[in-house]
């Protein structure tokens, strides 16, 4: 199963090994990763999306809560979360094909945040289904580069 | 989770110390938590701390001869105290070399703080002479580490490192200090106290009332309860409130080895250790037990073998300190997060305020009593000294009242055997970790701290020869733990698994010439003499074969003052029975 981790952690130098070597020391695999500091600066929060079991996850979790520079842990479950994504995308697009993309950007209320002769840059937010759904339909236009900040959540 | 509150009158305000070097904090910041003694091999890295050492005699500083060696002499002083024990080594390969007893301490919950000398902080991440990320290296092994970047952070970080080494579940704490750190000069603030954004980090762990009290209702309707009590009792120092709360529930109990000596072995109620190759009793009754109370333990699979089919008719529940223990390995009927201590106190309490009445265990007790009288741990005579046997005779002549250090293999286990323990800390071992050489090293450690007590390390030809050099730290230190060695000429413990697994193929686990292999009947092939290398160390020896001297041996060893090896050669054909092969179940255990 898939799991949102949110820990709140010191902002300190180490801090974010000792965490994901909590995940990797037990096999599991980070899908995505966000660290950034809080509204207070000597805090940051990580971000973390897994797949495993529910029961080894569980397990994983509190060793983190043991971990002298971890604040809290949350473990969101489906809908107990606003959860988004931030990515930005180039997209090839000549003068012929860049009216149709920049049609595809509107519609998912992406803006576009670079614009060079052969492709642009589209910068989108939303949920894991409306990222992906934009990804889709930006496919057969060719995609040059894709950074994505990994899912992000706080408790509603 | 209880916040620990200090009260701020127990503290004086934080103290504004005269200027001085980093390296000189450091040894301030070690005296103010009160150490004594730190085991240190010197280097480029940490030379500056070794010249401030030098300057106090307030801290004994021992030479190890090799880190290695130092460590684990740290982890048995602390392992015989239960006090924070202290080692020390320069960059790079002197702090690689402690690896092994920071996971051991890891692993077994020993309080160690661990420092290393480090590169100059311009140079770290330059691949420097004798540079690791030591840091990072130990990071999956620490209960928490720092490397000092500010030297004005050192009175905190020693503060806190201590307070996390002992606190809670103890476990090591490594502290990496770059040289120029040492060599910095700034006036250092000594912190009152410890602070921590992590509510968990001084957290006290006590349970509800409720819930003990369902502790209690379960022992009431139970009718073959047992009590698994592992190495929590003896770090929380709760032994004497277990003693008493097995005493008052009338339940049997049987410890893990890390627990040996948390409940004393000679009482009427101890089915002495059980797991891999504990009694045969404490096994068995575990598996038919419908109650296991299993107190400061954590259902290692050297206790439990298939834990599926570990005691299936039980109801269990588990007390301990650490969340993450419960239902990690064995899924419980009720967990309950609290320190053992105040857990059994608070039990003892309200059973005598509810005035509890043992349930009828009669036959359950009369069913352990025929199985400890039938098949007890026992070894067949042989015209030759059999391992068990001097283990016995051991016992017998110290009269039970000596600290036991092992190595790791047949001997430790035949040393939790043969050795009968009533107070804990007498039995010392590498147990989570299983690292042979911790032997006699671990010995000097607990020497150093009991200097009035006997202290032997009950080793292998094996282990022993792991960490030898540490003769030298003895003899010149005047350190007088003795060692007696049962030589058998093999790495016991893996012939037992060739024996019964491999068709007895020996895959490199014979430690002399393979062609002319050293055993009582052949004393000429014995490989090294053992008491000439005692000798070359300056430390007395003797070698003993003959049944008929044991005894005298044994008794002069105990008798001389000062380091003392003996050897004593046993055959290799003796296996460690019982024995529950790995992932097996008690069904399958093996007594013959």
């Amino acid at each position: 199963m898939r799991h949102t981790i949110s820990v709140l952690v010191e902002n300190k130098f180490g801090v974010l090994a000792r965490v994901s070597g909590m995940f990797s020391g037990r096999g599991f695999n980070i899908e995505s990763l966000n660290v950034a500091p809080t509204h207070d600066a000597a805090l940051s929060r990580i971000t973390a999306v897994l797949k495993g079991d529910d029961a080894s996850l569980e397990l994983c979790i509190r060793q983190l809560r043991k971990l002298i520079n971890v604040v809290e842990v949350v473990d969101f479950k489906e809908g107990q979360a606003v959860a988004r994504e931030l990515v930005l995308v180039k997209v090839r697009a000549d003068v012929k094909s860049r009216p149709e993309v920049l049609q595809i950007a509107d519609i998912f209320r992406a803006k576009i945040v670079n614009l060079s002769p052969d492709s642009l840059i589209i910068e989108a937010t939303g949920d894991d289904e409306k990222i992906t759904a934009l990804l889709g339909l930006l496919d057969p236009f060719g995609v040059l580069e894709l950074a994505r900040t990994g899912r992000l959540a706080l408790k509603r | 989770m209880k916040k620990d509150t200090t009260s701020p009158a127990a503290f004086p305000q934080a103290e504004i110390g005269r200027e001085m070097k980093g390296s000189d904090c450091v040894v301030e910041c070690l005296i103010r938590e009160g150490v004594d003694v730190i085991f240190a091999y010197p280097g480029g890295a940490s030379q500056e701390l070794h010249q401030s050492l030098a300057r106090t005699d307030k801290i004994r500083t021992i030479l190890p001869r090799h880190e290695q060696g130092g460590s684990f002499a740290a982890e048995g002083y602390a392992r015989a105290t239960g006090k924070v024990g202290v080692c020390m080594a320069t960059s790079g390969p002197g702090a690689t070399n402690l690896v092994s007893a920071i996971a051991d301490a890891f692993m077994d919950s020993i309080p160690l703080v661990a420092i290393t000398g480090q590169v100059f902080s311009k140079y770290i991440g330059k691949m420097a002479f004798q540079e690791t990320d030591f840091y990072g290296m130990t990071l999956p092994i620490v209960k928490h580490s720092y490397l000092v970047m500010d030297a004005k952070d050192l009175p905190r970080i020693f503060k806190e490192a201590f307070y996390l080494a002992r606190s809670g579940r103890p476990g090591p704490v490594v502290i990496d200090i770059p040289k120029d750190i040492q060599q910095a000069k700034f006036q250092p603030v000594y912190p009152a106290t410890v602070e921590f954004r992590s509510t968990y980090a001084t957290a006290t762990f006590t349970a509800p009332d409720e819930q003990l009290k369902q502790v209690l209702a379960l022992i009431a309707e139970a009718k073959r309860p047992v009590l698994y009590a592992g190495g929590g009792i003896v770090s929380a120092e709760a032994h004497t409130d277990l003693k008493a709360f097995a005493e008052k529930t009338n339940v049997p109990v049987a410890t893990t080895l890390m627990g040996i000596g948390g409940f004393p072995e000679t009482h009427p109620l101890s089915m002495q250790w059980f797991g891999m190759h504990g009694s045969a009793y404490g096994n068995w009754a575990v598996d038919q037990c419908d109650l296991l109370l299993c107190f400061g333990a954590r259902f290692d699979d050297r206790i439990t073998g298939d834990t599926n089919k570990f005691a299936t008719h039980a109801k269990i529940v588990h007390i301990d300190i650490d969340a993450s223990e419960h239902n990690k390995n064995k899924r419980v009927l009720l967990p309950i997060v609290s320190d053992i201590k105040p857990a059994l106190v608070r039990l003892n309490e309200l059973a005598l305020a509810h005035k509890f009445t043992p349930p009828d265990t009669a036959a359950w007790h009369a069913q352990i009593a025929t199985w400890k009288k039938e098949t007890p741990f026992r070894y067949d005579e042989s015209k030759h000294i059999v391992p068990q046997e001097a283990v016995a005779a051991l016992y017998e002549l110290t009269q039970g009242d000596a600290i036991i250090v092992t190595g790791v293999g047949q001997h430790q286990m035949w040393a939790a055997q043969f050795y009968r323990f009533d107070e804990p800390r007498r039995y010392i071992s590498s147990l989570g970790l299983g690292a042979m050489g911790f032997g006699y090293p671990a010995a000097m450690g607990a020497k150093v701290a009991c200097p009035d007590k006997q202290v032997i390390d009950i080793d292998g030809d094996g282990s022993f020869m792991m960490n030898i050099q540490e003769l030298a730290t003895a003899h010149i230190e005047k350190i007088a733990a003795k060692a007696m060695i049962l030589n058998n000429q093999h790495l016991g413990m893996v012939v037992q698994w060739e024996d019964r697994f491999y068709g007895s193929v020996r895959g490199n686990t014979i430690l002399g010439d393979e062609t002319n292999v050293g055993s009582p009947d052949n004393l000429g092939g014995l490989y090294p003499d053992f008491v000439k290398v005692a000798e070359g160390f300056g430390v007395k020896g003797r070698r003993v074969h003959k049944k008929s001297e044991l005894r005298a041996a044994i008794q002069e060893m105990l008798d001389h003052d000062g380091p003392f090896v003996l050897d004593v050669i046993v055959p290799y054909t003796e296996h460690v029975l019982p024995m529950i092969p790995a992932g097996k179940t008690v069904k399958d255990m093996i007594l013959k």
